[in-house]
């Protein structure tokens, strides 16, 4: 009952609030275009069908979120699931990719961290240019590495799954630096008095330190994943995949199926966040975490 | 008081200057100090008198800048290499993703000791602080003074015949900390080994010792050092006996000389 009234209620009040005021907005956008198509038709509408009107375009400026519900519905539900306009079929074809470029993200940021932890040069020569990496725009980079690859005749999974990898990456290294030297002066003093090796204070007290710094920080990574998949499928001309459908969706002008897309792609997002948070909150209790 | 037996720590003219951006500071100057098998020695003064740089300098987490020191005839180093010495800090330090008998177990690990033999040594020292049937528990789930005496366990596993306890009941409140007292003189009874035990308390250090080290800083240098006249069997209200109050005020004149007091 406490997680009734400490989540369900705030929340649903939020979303409730987020509703009404797209209602507002898609009349308002809606309201310019359907007077001129009235106008067209020599038509007049009273206020309530113009309103009715607004939110029933099937090409509206701002689509009323019922629409975007029932697309959205139609192509998760009732389309069957190797249809390439079923969404399942499309947020399907993006995960996969997205998920590969997280395993290669985590693994590569990793390595990155445990280098910079313990080699002095890379630690000054290597930060820099990982925080450059991060401000060149990725939409510039994507293009570059789908055409690179391509011409090295490597096509399809990977270079969506590298452009994810370069997005999530960062976290992670930034992340697990902070994490491998978590690890308090006393504990590491207390290493040295036993004559550790530095592989073992590696393991046995740098690596455990770093757990939750690895979980958080991948749980920024798994979103950076899908927004570079997603990013990946615009400029290579992928049939499949939510961006595949946003590109659709913006070439036809079917702002419907855009705003599907868009909610297909959140949902996914929000399931990967939950379940890297899921899989932190294990290995935290597996490792004598206090319940919270 | 060294006797026939070698000395386990022999200091002379030891000396330690700390480089820091305000310039050099003189942590240790001159101390003088030779520690026998079986002592058990305090180490008291105000803070910034160098007792734990002294405990750290016997454990080779710091090095001397002057003089010289042996920890078992051996460079502290040679000693650390060769886990001379356990040694326990202010805080418990135990691993939080470690149960209490994995923690203790930790240094057995590193010294790559069989699993039998781990298991073994973990029942014993369990055993020998108390903390038989809480194995399993993690630290989170045990009082700060239960954590310390496994972080004492921790140190007592590996069998080292030289303890170094920095503060190691500081943060614990009184009753705890009188119980802690009573249970290492009794450990250190039974084991016979050697204990340097810093601390500020002067009836924690009056209550334990065999000697008693009375410091003073800038620099921080040994002032005094006071023998005990107390027998090896001590009651906690021994405490209340006009031979402890009179070693008690031996050590408060000797913090005086020493112008621990001044501002």
């Amino acid at each position: 009952m406490d997680t009734f009234r400490d989540k369900l209620v705030p929340v649903t009040s939020i979303l409730l609030g987020v509703v009404i005021l797209w209602y507002v907005f898609a009349v308002i956008l809606n309201t310019p275009f359907q007077r001129d198509l009235d106008r067209r038709a020599n038509e007049t509408s009273t206020f309530s069908e113009l309103i009715g009107k607004t939110l029933s375009q099937p090409k509206p400026t701002l689509p009323a979120p019922h629409q975007v519900a029932v697309n959205f519905f139609e192509n998760t539900f009732l389309r069957p699931i190797n249809s390439n306009r079923s969404l399942v079929y499309n947020a399907w074809v993006t995960l996969s990719s997205t998920l590969l470029g997280f395993a290669f993200g985590t693994a590569l940021g990793i390595i990155i961290a445990v280098g910079i932890v313990h080699v002095a040069t890379l630690d000054r020569s290597l930060m820099p240019w990982i925080i450059a990496s991060q401000t060149i725009p990725i939409l510039a980079v994507a293009p570059m590495i789908i055409v690179v690859l391509g011409a090295v005749g490597i096509s399809g999974l990977i270079p969506k799954a590298m452009i994810s990898t370069y997005l999530s990456f960062f976290p992670v290294t930034v992340g697990m630096v902070k994490g491998l030297r978590s690890p308090e002066i006393m504990h590491l003093d207390l290493m040295h008095t036993y004559n550790a090796s530095g592989s073992q204070t590696f393991w046995k007290l740098r690596v455990p330190a770093s757990v939750p710094f690895l979980f958080t920080s991948m749980k920024v990574a798994v979103a950076a994943s899908l927004v570079g998949a997603i990013v990946g499928e615009l400029p290579t001309g992928a049939v499949a995949g939510i961006g595949a459908k946003l590109l659709a969706g913006a070439y036809y002008s079917q702002s419907i199926d855009i705003w599907s897309a868009l909610v297909a792609g959140s949902i996914v997002a929000a399931l990967l966040v939950m379940v890297v948070g899921i899989a932190g909150r294990i290995v935290d209790r597996a490792m004598g975490g206090r319940p919270a | 008081m060294t006797g026939i037996s070698p000395a386990v720590v022999a200091a002379s003219k030891l000396g330690l200057t700390f480089q820091t951006n305000d310039g050099p500071v003189q942590a240790l100057s001159n101390v003088d100090l030779t520690i026998g098998k079986g002592e058990f020695v305090s180490f008291i003064g105000p803070s910034g008198c160098g007792k734990t740089t002294l405990l750290r300098v016997i454990a080779d987490l710091e090095k001397p800048t002057s003089g010289t020191i042996s920890v078992n005839g051996m460079t502290p180093e040679q000693a650390r290499e060769k886990r001379a010495y356990g040694y326990v800090f202010q805080a418990a330090a135990l691993f939080p993703w470690r149960t209490i008998e994995r923690n203790v177990g930790l240094p057995l690990e590193i010294m790559g000791l069989s699993r039998a033999e781990q298991a073994e040594r973990i029942k014993r020292t369990l055993d020998l602080v108390n903390l038989s049937g809480f194995e399993k528990k993690y630290p989170w789930q045990l009082s700060g003074g239960m954590q310390q005496r496994a972080s004492i366990a921790r140190a007592l596993a590996f069998d080292a015949d030289l303890l170094l306890m920095d503060e190691p009941f500081g943060a614990l409140d009184e009753i705890v900390r009188d119980h802690l007292n009573e249970q290492l003189l009794e450990l250190w009874g039974r084991t016979n080994k050697t204990i340097c035990f810093v601390t500020h308390s002067i009836p924690e250090a009056v209550y334990l010792s065999t000697r008693i080290v009375v410091m003073s800083p800038r620099p921080g240098r040994v002032s005094d050092i006071i023998e005990s006249t107390l027998p090896k069997e001590r009651p906690l209200d021994i405490r209340e006996t006009p031979e402890f109050l009179a070693i008690a005020a031996r050590v408060r004149d000797g913090l005086r000389a020493g112008h621990s007091y001044d501002d």
